[in-house]
């Protein structure tokens, strides 16, 4: 058969190089599929066997040492088209540092075939060992022989869910089992079993490939024939700007704010502080002030303090860090206890404190209110912002009164009677 | 400003809608804090998201993508970053056009993510093996975040390169009422692809040192994306002339075509013997302290520096015109200052610096006035 995919002329490997065995054949299995050269991608790994680019007149992608799979994987995803052919070149070096790469694209089905090269050792860095080297197969680096068993890839692939998965003897004409594979929707998998003269051969004199094949328990056999259709890349036609989806905050109330206020709110998660600061935000923002807000919490959201950094200001905002706040609430223990140190540093301003707390250590005036009495502990935060804007003259209480009647928390609790039970 | 357009948003939602708007179409995400925001608006903005298993992956999918004519996008802190970086390079070597957008948290190692810090600027200067320069937006308000991811997505396609947004924690989740009318309409970049009859010659670079695109897909022209030593075939070679050019062109393409994407903030005042430089987060700070210094009679300039790498020549010459030069940045070592002046920088160049904390506009003042 003359070659269609591949050029004229030596590959680029030692004699005897099971890669060349392997680069013929896939020619001649994509001969029997009759693919347009352009309609095939070829892949290749790093290592002896991705030196191949060269030689073949497919379109042809040259990455990183075992990213091939994972390249290959944002291809085929790109294409979305079954009628291209998705082919990697990896070795058993590219498996093992890119195992999860095979796991991942073969558990997901990604429309591609993978040939592993597998001469058991690393070939293009001097013949050192891979995961895949059997147990007692000597090399360069082993000269006492692997103690451990390689594993078994086929296995590995073939548990992860591709559509077909085997393992071929690389010798003489494997172009139909190629082809087979070649042939199939979704993720598919051929490992070839082979030798490299340079390292391999001259490390164990006289060894046969099928002997060592066949001593490693390698089954030359197929692993997974299954009928999957293979992955569908999903694309969204319409997607709303994420600007249009924010709602437009119309300045219906004036603020009577001459300079920046800046305002700690420290309570505990679950009881709604981002939310109730968000609405403070927004009810001030309504009163034609500019706005920051920012929260911070622990990693684990739903235990623990949960505080929230706001600025109210008249003038545009720049720094929005806040050393140290003008008004300070705290409405639970938790929020007590996270705000120990910014209570400390405080010189001026003022502390809102829910009346079931201890008093902390400092010079500021601490007011005690009983925002978790009154209002309840889901409400505390929003009770207690409703009440700095009354009582600080931030913005008119209709502001954050009016979001609150269009909002889920309308009902939560008779919010215009709340604000009259506070002095 | 229009009282009747205000929304109260954040910069990963500018970002994200912005990116979107230019043209990126791909987000390949993996999660980490702080940026986990853009993670979640891109999956409902963007055509097509994908959710990758780790960060290595997400760069290799994402130049798969981009190989075939996508421009894809990421997001993430500096662990996912460190992940990245060989696949950067191998992007980079490949001329693939694609956005990272690097959201800085306080290091080293996983630190502590919920933090934030601009400590990555010698990473992000040495992401590129041999130092070779990759495009970098560092952005210092909102306008910014909108304006130059949109330019981020422009200078990757048309010079074929991934481009970093280098940004931090406090940038992208603090809320803030902003005059919607007031974010200028995002031009959608439009592609141009090699469309000649004669052999497609990947590596072939134009006038300006750009070779022209073609995807995968193409059933004219065979394609070849090479990672390793090149030549304009993109076959590989060893050391040969013509493969080293074509590596050295990598560099030379961005560094001669910077004036195209150098963008900074020089505020000039007249009479003034001190600069205050700054970026990113601290720009805010540096802006406030220079409103009040200036209030207070001392006379002080400033220059925000949003094309952060590579350093454009004019920053040099702005320096050079000022008796006093103060930099700000909230890392320890002042990694940009050094870039620029090195490590032992002459006397008349101050570092204003914190570790762990946002630099306030006190802190800078106070710098500024010690040095009178
Ligand atoms: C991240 C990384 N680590 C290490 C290397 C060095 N390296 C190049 S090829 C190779 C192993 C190649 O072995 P294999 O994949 O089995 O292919 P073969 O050479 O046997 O065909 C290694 C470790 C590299 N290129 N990249
Ligand atoms: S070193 Fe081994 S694997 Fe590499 S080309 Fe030679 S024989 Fe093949």
């Amino acid at each position: 058969m003359n070659r269609v995919y591949l050029h004229e002329g030596d590959l680029p490997f030692c004699l005897g190089c099971g890669h060349t065995l392997i680069a013929e054949n896939v020619d001649k299995a994509l001969q029997t599929l009759n693919l347009d050269p352009l309609d095939v991608i070829l892949v290749t790994d790093i290592g002896c066997h991705g030196i191949i680019d060269k030689s073949f007149k497919t379109h042809t992608v040259h990455g990183l040492h075992g990213r091939s799979v994972a390249l290959a994987s944002g291809i085929s995803l790109s294409l979305n088209n079954p009628d291209k052919k998705i082919i990697v070149f990896i070795g058993d070096g590219g498996a093992t540092i890119g195992l999860q790469h095979l796991i991942d694209s073969a558990h997901r089905n990604f429309n591609m075939t993978v040939v592993l090269h597998n001469n058991m050792l690393y070939g293009m860095t001097g013949g050192q060992p891979s995961e895949l080297t059997p147990l007692g197969f000597k090399t360069p680096t082993l000269p006492e022989g692997s103690t451990q068993k390689g594993f078994d890839m086929c296995e590995v692939v073939a548990a992860a869910g591709a559509s077909y998965v085997c393992r071929l003897m690389g010798i003489g004409n494997i172009a139909d089992q190629l082809a087979v594979a070649l042939g199939k929707k979704g993720f598919s998998l051929v490992e070839v079993m082979e030798l490299c003269p340079s390292y391999a051969v001259k490390s164990n004199p006289g060894m046969k490939l099928r002997q060592v094949v066949e001593e490693a328990g390698l089954g030359i056999r197929v692993y997974a024939d299954r009928d999957y259709t293979g992955y569908e890349t999903e694309v969204k036609t319409e997607t709303p700007s994420l600007i249009d989806k924010e709602k437009v905050i119309s300045c219906d109330f004036t603020s009577a704010l001459k300079s920046p206020a800046r305002i700690m709110i420290s309570g505990s998660a679950g009881e709604g502080v981002q939310a109730a600061a968000e609405f403070f935000a927004r009810a001030a923002i309504a009163s034609g002030l500019n706005v920051t807000k920012k929260g911070s919490y622990p990693v684990t959201v739903g235990i623990g303090f949960s505080s929230s950094d706001i600025i109210l200001s008249p003038e545009h905002i720049l720094y929005t860090g806040s050393p140290s706040p003008d008004y300070m609430i705290i409405t639970s223990q938790d929020g007590l206890d996270h705000s120990l140190s910014t209570i400390k540093n405080m010189q001026e301003g003022f502390i809102f404190l829910d009346e079931s707390l201890p008093v902390p250590n400092t010079t500021v005036p601490v007011i005690r209110l009983g925002f978790r009495k009154l209002a309840g502990n889901k409400n505390a935060a929003i009770f207690s912002l409703l009440y700095l804007a009354i009582h600080q003259k931030l913005f008119p209480a209709e502001a954050m009164l009016q979001m609150l009647s269009q909002s889920k928390l309308a009902g939560k609790a008779d919010w215009n009677a709340l604000v009259t039970m506070l002095p | 400003m229009n009282k009747n357009n205000i929304i109260f948003t954040d910069s990963s939602r500018l970002l994200t809608e912005s990116l979107a708007q230019a043209g990126a179409d791909v987000f390949i995400g993996y999660p980490i804090t702080p940026a986990n925001l853009i993670y979640h608006y891109a999956s409902q903005r963007f055509p097509q998201f994908m959710a990758a298993p780790d960060e290595i992956t997400a760069l290799q999918w994402m130049s798969g993508f981009a190989a075939a004519g996508h421009i894809p996008v990421t997001a993430t802190s500096f662990p996912g970053y460190a992940l990245m970086i060989e696949s950067i390079n191998m992007a980079y070597m490949m001329e693939l056009p694609m956005v990272i957008v690097l959201v800085q948290r306080l290091g080293p190692a996983t630190g502590t993510a919920t933090r934030g810090a601009q400590g990555d600027i010698a990473l992000l200067s040495g992401t590129i093996s041999g130092g070779m320069a990759i495009p970098s937006f560092s952005i210092s308000n909102p306008h910014d975040c909108w304006e130059l991811s949109a330019k981020a997505v422009e200078v990757a396609s048309k010079y074929r390169t991934p481009v970093v947004i280098f940004t931090s924690k406090e940038e992208v989740m603090t809320m803030f009422s902003i005059d919607k009318t007031g974010l200028a309409p995002v031009h959608r970049v439009e592609r141009k692809f090699y469309s000649g009859d004669e052999t497609y010659v990947p590596y072939k670079a134009d006038e300006k040192l750009v070779s022209a695109f073609l995807p995968v897909s193409s059933n004219k022209h065979q394609v070849r994306f090479t990672a390793s030593t090149h030549d304009t075939q993109g076959i590989i070679q060893n050391t040969a002339k013509e493969a080293i050019d074509n590596s050295k062109r990598l560099h030379y393409k961005i560094t001669e075509n910077l004036s195209d994407f150098t963008y900074f903030e020089y505020d000039k005042e007249e009479g003034a013997t001190s600069l205050l430089l700054s970026f990113g987060i601290t720009s805010q700070a540096a802006r406030e302290a220079v409103e009040n210094l200036r209030c207070q009679g001392k006379k002080v300039s400033l220059l925000i520096a949003k094309t952060l790498l590579p350093v454009p020549t004019a920053y040099y010459d702005i320096c050079s015109r000022y008796k006093q030069l103060f930099i700000a940045e909230e890392n320890l070592t002042g990694q940009y200052r050094q870039l620029l002046f090195g490590s032992m920088p002459p006397a008349h160049i101050h570092g204003i610096n914190e570790f762990g904390k946002m630099i306030s506009p006190a802190t800078i003042i106070k710098a500024v006035l010690s040095h009178e």
